[in-house]
């Protein structure tokens, strides 16, 4: 047995020890840390000691132990994939956090990473007391508790949430897709047909909107038509499988597939059956886009076709000239995306990108291209065209139409430069 | 409604053997009736012509007061921004290339104010003012907005009577609104 004798390694060694010593005996956070503790000086001593022809550390004993986690997370490797909160905001109870899109492979978003937007904080609700109440122009108005919901029939669906405000139109733009557009996560949602709850209710004529309410700080209002209502809404309270996280609405939210994210109303508490939108502050003063000439767009709910390339993109750097697959994420408020193409020679010419399977309506749609870098400096964008055959347009087009008082459903294609040493920016910066 | 009467009909059985409370006009016999006091209690919607505002009233110098105690940590003692948002000036603003989005110049319709304030402001205690104090800091908001006089008192009937300056500025959604054409090469 070689035994490396390295200082790194007579540092790392006596938490490693405790760390199997108590491993055995306990279950919980003091054992994590003191594992952590020690895998982080594992991973600190020369990278050769593990490589071939050495036969690696964690090879040599038992690994942790059963319960050493009793909520899995990721490798402490990994630590670096966390949610990308702005710094410095005036405050942090109306404010958002983004999913790292550029660390994360196929369409699925990890609960944890799930992106984030709150008007007035993340409450906690104690399911047991939580009540959803369906009134208005309704035949019956009822009240559910969080068991009557869970006893409707269920679906599971897999779509995309995306914030309208995804980026906005003005400089200063961000550096990484996650700056960029990581205000957008992908889920499989678990739930009830929110058509089956009205139907239970008894919807009367004259029913054309319902008003929708949140059981936060902010009492978050929105408006949504009876169409969707019927269509594909969604109560949900599983998401990925596990129970709504707090962030994303815990114990019932409203998904409503495709449309901006703030009227996906999470801690669901009130549906009101209307013949009018309520016009609350969040769909008039909020979420209404400015036009050059001072009119304001409103009732804006689909999120239109989008991709960004994830892989290259900005803040990453490509090692050498040779392979590198271009991949990244498209999606569309209208349906299935039908086609990405991509361009690599800074918009003078496009090719077909190969789209993952399954490819589903209102989800996240993975695509890829093999690309061979020249080493030589170079402009990459993804374009995404959706089952409708809109085009995601370029910021350009889209600026010349709408201005840049615009602050929402900005859609643009984003470019990413690869610098000839292989450091990869924003090409709109 | 051909649709709901499909679905009753065919889920009438269903509901006839599992019956709780629900009548038989309920699918899946599913929750409990609300009661109106329960309903009252929940529903704080006011809508744009100010339909559901509640009783009471409130005066610009009051809500003055209001304002000072309640708001202007946030949002400055004129209504002028701060860690909240701006609500006060902008008027002519939005069709410029710094527009200036407040109460005065882009919301547009008064009884709004109301509804925002009583559910969700201040952020620190939503819903612990009174309706005589949301009615009067609406009163200061428009009143520091040039938009109710100094000596004027708000209530459900002239919340509702105010019409604001940005009233018919919305638009509705016309996209797609912009074009790509998707060259292929040579673009």
């Amino acid at each position: 047995m070689t035994e490396p004798t390295d200082i790194d390694h007579d540092l790392a060694a006596p938490s490693r020890r405790r760390f199997l010593r108590e491993g055995g005996a306990l279950v919980g956070g003091a054992v994590v840390a003191g594992g952590l503790a020690g895998r982080e000086a594992l991973a600190a001593r020369a990278e050769t000691d593990n490589l071939p022809p050495n036969v690696p550390e964690w090879m040599k004993a038992p690994g942790d132990p059963m319960g050493s986690q009793l909520y899995g997370t990721p490798s402490p490797f990994e630590k670096g994939v966390v949610k990308n909160i702005p710094k410095n905001l005036p405050q942090y109870i109306s404010a958002s956090g983004r999913t790292p899109l550029q660390d994360l492979d196929g369409i699925i978003t990890p609960n944890g990473l799930f992106y984030e937007r709150h008007h007035g904080g993340v409450p906690t609700i104690d399911p047991a007391q939580h009540r959803l109440m369906l009134h208005g122009l309704v035949d019956k108005p009822l009240i559910f508790g969080m068991d009557d919901i869970r006893r409707f029939p269920s679906q599971s669906r897999i779509y995309f949430l995306e914030c309208s405000g995804n980026p906005v139109y003005k400089k200063p733009y961000g550096k990484t897709a996650s700056d960029l557009v990581g205000l957008l996560s992908c889920a499989e949602w678990t739930g009830v047909s929110l058509k089956l709850v009205l139907q239970e209710a008894g919807l009367q004529a004259g029913a054309k909107w319902v008003i929708a309410e949140g059981a936060d700080a902010a009492a978050l209002t929105r408006s949504i038509p009876i169409e969707k209502c019927l269509d594909d809404a969604m109560l949900v309270y599983s998401q990925n499988g596990e129970r709504l996280r707090p962030q994303q609405g815990y114990p019932l939210r409203l998904l409503l597939p495709g449309f901006e994210g703030n009227m996906n109303v999470k801690w669901l508490r009130r549906l009101r059956v209307a013949a009018e939108p309520t016009y609350s502050r969040e769909e008039t003063s909020k979420y209404t886009d400015l036009m050059p000439d001072g009119t304001a767009r409103e009732f804006t709910f689909y999120m239109e076709a989008k991709s960004i390339i994830t892989r290259p993109s900005g803040g990453q750097k490509l090692g050498a000239p040779g392979f590198h697959e271009i991949t990244g994420i498209a999606w569309s408020g209208h349906g299935k995306i039908k086609r990405v193409d991509v361009s690599v020679d800074d918009g003078n010419s496009w090719q077909e990108a190969q789209l993952q399977e399954p490819v589903l309506t209102r989800a996240l749609t993975r695509f890829r291209l093999p690309w061979h870098w020249d080493g030589k400096s170079a402009v990459i964008q993804s374009r995404a065209i959706d089952e409708t055959g809109y085009v995601q347009p370029t910021l350009a087009e889209l600026l010349s139409v709408r201005g840049d008082n615009h602050f929402y459903h900005n859609n643009a294609i984003w470019p990413w430069r690869i610098a000839d040493n292989g450091e990869v920016t924003n090409a709109n910066a | 409604m051909r649709t709901r009467e499909f679905y009753v009909a065919m889920f009438a059985a269903a509901a006839l053997t599992c019956a709780t409370s629900a009548s038989a006009q309920s699918p899946y016999g599913i929750g409990r009736p609300a009661t109106a006091a329960e309903v009252a209690g929940w529903n704080i919607d006011i809508d744009r012509d100010g339909h559901n505002l509640p009783p009471g009233s409130g005066s610009v110098s009051h809500g003055h007061e209001v304002f000072d105690q309640q708001c202007a940590a946030c949002h400055g003692t004129k209504g002028e921004g701060g860690v909240g948002d701006r609500l006060v000036g902008g008027q002519g603003t939005l069709a410029t290339k710094t527009p200036v989005r407040t109460v005065g110049s882009y919301w547009p319709y008064a009884p709004t104010l109301f509804d925002y304030i009583r559910r969700a402001m201040p952020q620190n205690a939503p819903q612990s003012l009174s309706n005589e104090d949301v009615y009067a800091v609406s009163a200061y908001i428009l009143n520091l907005n040039g938009l109710l006089a100094a000596d004027a008192t708000l209530d459900a009937k002239t919340l509702s009577a105010i019409k604001m300056p940005n009233r018919n500025m919305f638009v509705s959604d016309p996209r797609p609104d912009v074009k790509n054409p998707a060259c292929m090469s040579g673009c």
